[in-house]
């Protein structure tokens, strides 16, 4: 190539040098620039190298797809035969099958109901309207479904609820019920009233320091001891009470981290305007505080979410629970660890993506905020 | 009464208006309906107690257990009593967390920085360590561990041998123990020199750098210090440590020190899964702190490493500290898993079994919840001083 | 005077919760039939003894005794719910009262029987603990076990038997503890113990969850004396009395010759022995002595079936012999009070 002379300020836009762009130089830029970057490139690829292919192997080349027995499964990888058989169990325990439309129809209102609430089109009536709908009417509605007894629907006592079903309900039902509880406790530990604020502090702190299934076992089999016989509601019951507690006071926790966000002008604004302390803390406080800590709440789901497969200890079938139950049938034995890997990879898909859109909101309010 | 009280000083609001009464009655009220609350709670205990015949007091803690348990820090046997067993569940307890925490701290700290790094591939492969790990339950990860790991390991009798003094099968990994004979008081007494040496010496480090701004190679210094003396010691009072190696005996391997199958799989499942959690904490520690401090330090002529030590990680440190006290809390609670995979834990060995032997559920119950909770409280405060020292001294 | 109606309804609702907090004598029963059915504690899954199936419908030996208790008090056998309960919550869910009676393949022992605030209300099955190891281990005696891995379930009388066994003749041992016995047997399967030690029927039963049932042999030791039975909380005279009973009539009915297809048509004679006669409630008055309709013993062995029955029924297919559990006419040690 002959060099061109151009007159000055003429000189056309010539494309970078060779030794700047392409896969080499990503590749030199990003995996190896120095000797400590080279020797960490060439560990992560000897890592994915002896971890990928027999994985991928056992998990899909070599697995079994297609049958509905145990006979099906001949070849040396997974064997997805045995999930196909146990999936209604897996999804729903042993709730009867041809009931099981009564809970993916709570599933369908759910989802319908809430879909408006995520697009910022919708106007803000029509969601306040939604939004209640979900936190008052259907419970309700999500408890006759369930449970039957009314509008002719059967009775399906709780021991037969199980599954993926029973983990959404334990965990649901957590959260929606910790989440006030969580905020009057935070509100609590805040006042300035000695009585309620130490108990408060007392309160939190108990229940922060126990272990989750020391709970679970005194809700499951303890509980009627401490309480007068005529009061024994059911286990489930019970077990949703101990949960509840339980993470209301990691709910007081983040909560609390979001009230002592707030700068003090804002509390005084509101005495200022002559509010009293409820209404200053429903109109201005919490409505600040609450959307501050949107990310550590979705958080604390996520942990009680994963948290419910504690249950199957003291003998409620999650989704865990079914896994190894079906793991444990005579005819099905010697595919644990398909249903490890299939309860692994329920837990993950709901965790994953309720932690990237705790992320989102984190960025998105994050904008908000700053100046 | 009351239209008096607004005649005589009409200033003065009715008592229901006047906040700090109404707080006191509030507060009174309140009180009393704890008291009111958790007495019937106790009295119905009682009462159901009484009424099953059940029997009730610490009394049982003295009688001898009658069953033997696997792992053991304290001298143990199925005579011992119940006592004996509540302390050999604790003391299993806080060796799994504190050995938990230790792991999870180095693995979250690595994972944490790697996913900061320039290499894209490290990068990358830290974030879905991170994302895969904390996204599935413990209790999950702790049943994969066992169960789908124990079982490619090989009976004894076809143990993987390494150098004939180490030796992998499904009953754990056994390896050589240490036995101090006579005279080897000395090298325990080197190593607590030696460490009483360390901490004298980077007091001593840190005066002479604030007098003089010399460096001190504490660490090296330290390393040395902690090596050299105990083997000086080792040296002098003529090699008084014998090794037992493990001996394959009809079933099983005798003598040697072992790693069970349980405690290896617990300490696996509650050190990687929290490290997932402090990855993430050491992650958002380090990106808080302004990008203008590392030019800043540059500036000043710090290599890459000082700033790093000196500049980043103190100050990534505040805030990384508090979120780290609340997981290094939920793995101590996480070891509670234990039951479910025969690691006789505090929770396995006397909220279990102990709890059938005696049917004495309250008091058991009651004894594992103080310990739990005075090990948080414990935990909790030892972080808080340490933030305390490590806090910005603000004017 | 808001501080008087504070005060005075304060008062009153500390005295109620006061009064509200008094367990009475004869509470299990009242409470029982108040709710219409049994709450009943059986073991998580043991095959012949209390299993679900896939749709949660409960069968086996521990189940069949809750059904007589049931049928007993309600006519109808299926008026039990059950509770799953692992070793360790079994005598803390039956002390609270979260469940009425507790069959769960338990050992009745001095112990439990006084101090845990519970009575046993008789043996549905005689047993005793036994070994199993894997055939390729060579091993013919529980002797030769000096030294193994004993994987076995958490608070369990197995627990102390093993300790004291292996103490008396001087061997040592590994315990491997879990708290359910699916877990037991998967350990036990991965390799994890030599041994695998519970009651000699339970390592029938859990056979039949290995990968390869003809790869073990159960020891010929029984190591210990383990009568199993339901039991009740103390504190209920009379529902102690119709669990015991309805116990008791099965073994009876078996003695006599009565069984389900057998007992309405005995029932319905009217020139039946009298012994027959008391039993079917067509004479005395066993049946209001404990509190129960004349035809309680009826109810029982026409929806249960006597002892028999129940054998044939959940435990013969694991191939297990009727051995001690045989009728005491039959060399067995089964054995029920008269019925008069």
């Amino acid at each position: 190539m002959t060099t061109q002379k151009y007159p000055v300020g003429q000189h056309p836009n010539l494309p970078p040098p060779n030794n700047t762009v392409g896969v080499l130089f990503w590749l030199k830029e990003n995996m190896f620039n120095g000797v400590l970057n080279s020797i960490l490139t060439l560990f992560s690829f000897y890592v994915i190298i002896t971890l990928l292919p027999p994985l991928l192997k056992w998990a899909i080349i070599y697995a079994d797809w297609t049958g509905d027995s145990k006979d099906a499964c001949t070849k040396d990888g997974a064997c997805w035969v045995f999930i196909r058989v146990w999936f209604d169990q897996l999804l729903y325990g042993r709730y009867p099958s041809d009931s099981i439309w009564r809970i993916n129809l709570s599933y369908v209102i759910a989802i319908v109901a809430a879909i408006p609430l995520f697009f910022s089109a919708v106007p803000k009536k029509i969601k306040l309207v939604l939004a209640a709908f979900l936190l008052v009417v259907y419970p309700i509605i999500c408890f006759y479904l369930y449970y039957g007894g009314g509008f002719g629907l059967e009775v399906v006592e709780t021991p037969r609820w199980g599954g993926l079903f029973l983990t959404l309900v334990i965990a649901v039902s957590g959260i929606v019920l910790s989440l006030p509880l969580g905020i009057l406790l935070a509100l609590g530990r805040r006042s300035n009233m000695p009585v309620i604020k130490s108990f408060c502090v007392v309160f939190i702190e108990f229940w922060r320091g126990i272990p989750l299934i020391t709970v679970l076992f005194m809700a499951s089999v303890m509980f009627p001891l401490f309480v007068p016989e005529s009061l024994s509601p059911d286990k489930l019951l019970r077990v949703l009470v101990g949960v509840i507690l339980f993470s209301s006071a990691y709910m007081a926790e983040v909560v609390r981290g979001g009230l002592q966000a707030i700068p003090k002008g804002q509390y005084e604004a509101a005495a200022a305007l002559g509010l009293n302390y409820p209404k200053s803390m429903i109109l201005i406080i919490l409505p600040q505080a609450l959307k501050m800590v949107i990310p550590g709440i979705v958080n604390t789901f996520i942990g009680l979410f994963k948290d419910t497969t504690l249950v199957l200890i003291i003998g409620l079938f999650d989704l865990l629970g079914m896994a190894q139950l079906a793991a444990t049938n005579p005819n099905w034995l010697g595919f644990t660890v398909e249903g490890y890997v299939f309860a692994a990879v329920g837990f993950f898909v709901f965790c994953f993506s309720m932690s990237s859109y705790s992320q989102h909101l984190e960025r998105v309010l994050n904008t908000g905020h700053r100046n | 009464m009351t239209d008096q009280t607004k005649s005589s000083t009409p200033a003065k609001p009715p008592f229901w208006r006047d906040p700090d009464k109404r707080a006191l009655v509030f507060q009174g009220v309140f009180l009393l309906l704890v008291v009111v609350v958790l007495f019937t709670l106790i009295r119905n205990t009682m009462l159901n107690l009484e009424a099953r015949g059940i029997s009730s007091g610490f009394g049982f803690l003295e009688t001898s257990t009658g069953f033997k348990i696997a792992e053991t820090l304290i001298p143990y046997d199925e005579s011992s009593s119940f006592f004996t067993a509540f302390l050999v569940g604790l003391l299993n307890t806080i060796k799994v967390s504190v050995i938990g925490v230790f792991l999870a701290t180095i693995l979250g700290f690595i994972m944490g920085v790697a996913r900061l790094s320039k290499n894209w591939l490290v990068a990358r492969l830290s974030a879905v360590y991170v994302d895969t790990l904390r996204n599935i339950p413990l209790l999950l990860q702790l049943f994969f561990w066992y169960f789908a790991v124990l079982r490619p390991l090989k009976n004894p009798k076809q143990a993987d041998n390494f150098f004939d003094i180490i030796f992998l099968s499904n009953r754990g990994l056994y390896g050589p123990k240490p036995i101090f004979e006579d005279g080897s008081g000395l090298i325990l007494f080197a190593l607590i020199a030696a460490i009483v040496g360390i901490i004298v010496l980077r007091i001593w480090a840190k005066k002479r750098m604030e007098n003089t701004g010399e460096r001190f190679p504490v660490f090296y210094t330290s390393l040395g210090l902690i090596i050299g003396l105990p083997l000086l010691a080792l040296i002098g009072t003529g090699f008084p440590v014998s090794w037992d190696i493990p001996e394959l005996k009809g079933f099983n391997f005798r003598g040697g020190m072992v790693m069970t199958p349980e405690f290896s799989a617990l300490v696996f499942a509650l050190s990687i899964y929290t490290s997932s959690f402090i990855a993430e904490i050491v992650r958002a520690g380090i990106m808080s702190v302004d990008k203008g401090q590392t030019e800043a330090a540059y500036s000043l002529g710090l290599k890459p490493s000082w700033t790093t030590r000196l500049v980043i990680i103190p100050q990534a440190m505040r805030v990384i500290i508090p979120p780290l006290t609340s997981q290094y809390l939920n793995l101590t609670k996480n070891s509670s898993l234990a039951a479910a995979i025969a690691y006789p834990d505090l929770v396995s060995i006397f909220a279990g079994t102990a709890l059938n032997q005696t049917g004495q559920a309250v008091e058991i119950m009651g004894m594992t919840l103080a310990v739990y909770l005075f090990l948080s409280l414990t935990i909790s405060s030892l972080m808080n001083w340490y933030n305390a020292s490590k806090a910005l001294v603000e004017r | 005077m808001i501080k008087k109606v504070v005060l005075s309804s304060l008062s009153v609702a500390v005295a109620s919760t006061l009064m509200m907090g008094t367990a009475h004598a004869g509470a299990t029963l009242d409470s029982i039939k108040e709710k219409g059915f049994i709450q009943c504690g059986v073991s998580q899954g043991l095959p012949g003894f209390s299993n679900a199936d896939e749709k949660g419908n409960w069968t086996g030996l521990d189940v069949d005794f809750c059904r007589t208790t049931a049928a007993a008090i309600f006519g109808d056998a299926d008026a039990v719910k059950y509770t799953p309960l692992s070793a360790k919550e079994r005598f803390t869910a039956l002390q609270s009262g979260e469940i009425d009676m507790l069959s769960r393949n338990t050992t009745w022992t001095q112990s439990r029987d006084t101090s845990m605030g519970i009575n046993f209300a008789g043996v549905t099955y005689y047993d005793g603990q036994g070994f199993m190891v894997r055939k390729d281990l060579g091993v013919t005696s529980a002797l030769e076990l000096d030294g193994a891995s004993l994987c076995t379930n958490q608070g369990t009388t197995t627990e102390l038997n093993m300790a004291d066994y292996f103490s008396q003749h001087g061997m040592t041992f590994e315990p491997v503890v879990f708290e359910k016995s699916d877990e037991v047997v998967a350990a036990y399967d991965a390799g994890r113990c030599d041994v695998y030690s519970t009651d000699a029927s339970g390592l029938a039963a859990q056979r039949t969850k290995l990968a390869e049932p003809e790869a073990h042999i159960v020891l010929p030791e029984i190591i210990s004396k383990e009568p199993l039975g339901p039991a009740v909380a103390h504190g209920d005279d009379q529902f102690f009395d119709i669990v015991k009973w309805s116990i008791f009539v099965t073994v009876e009915a078996e003695e006599m010759g009565l069984n389900s297809s057998n007992i309405k048509a005995a029932a319905a004679n009217k020139d039946a022995a009298p012994a027959v006669k008391r039993f079917v409630g067509a004479e005395g008055s066993l049946g209001e002595n404990l509190g129960l309709e004349a035809d309680w013993a009826v109810n029982v062995i026409s929806q249960v079936g006597n002892y028999g029955e129940i054998w044939e029924r959940n435990v013969a297919p694991l191939e297990l012999p009727r051995g001690l559990n045989n009728l005491w006419s039959k060399g067995g040690i089964m054995y029920a009070p008269p019925l008069r």
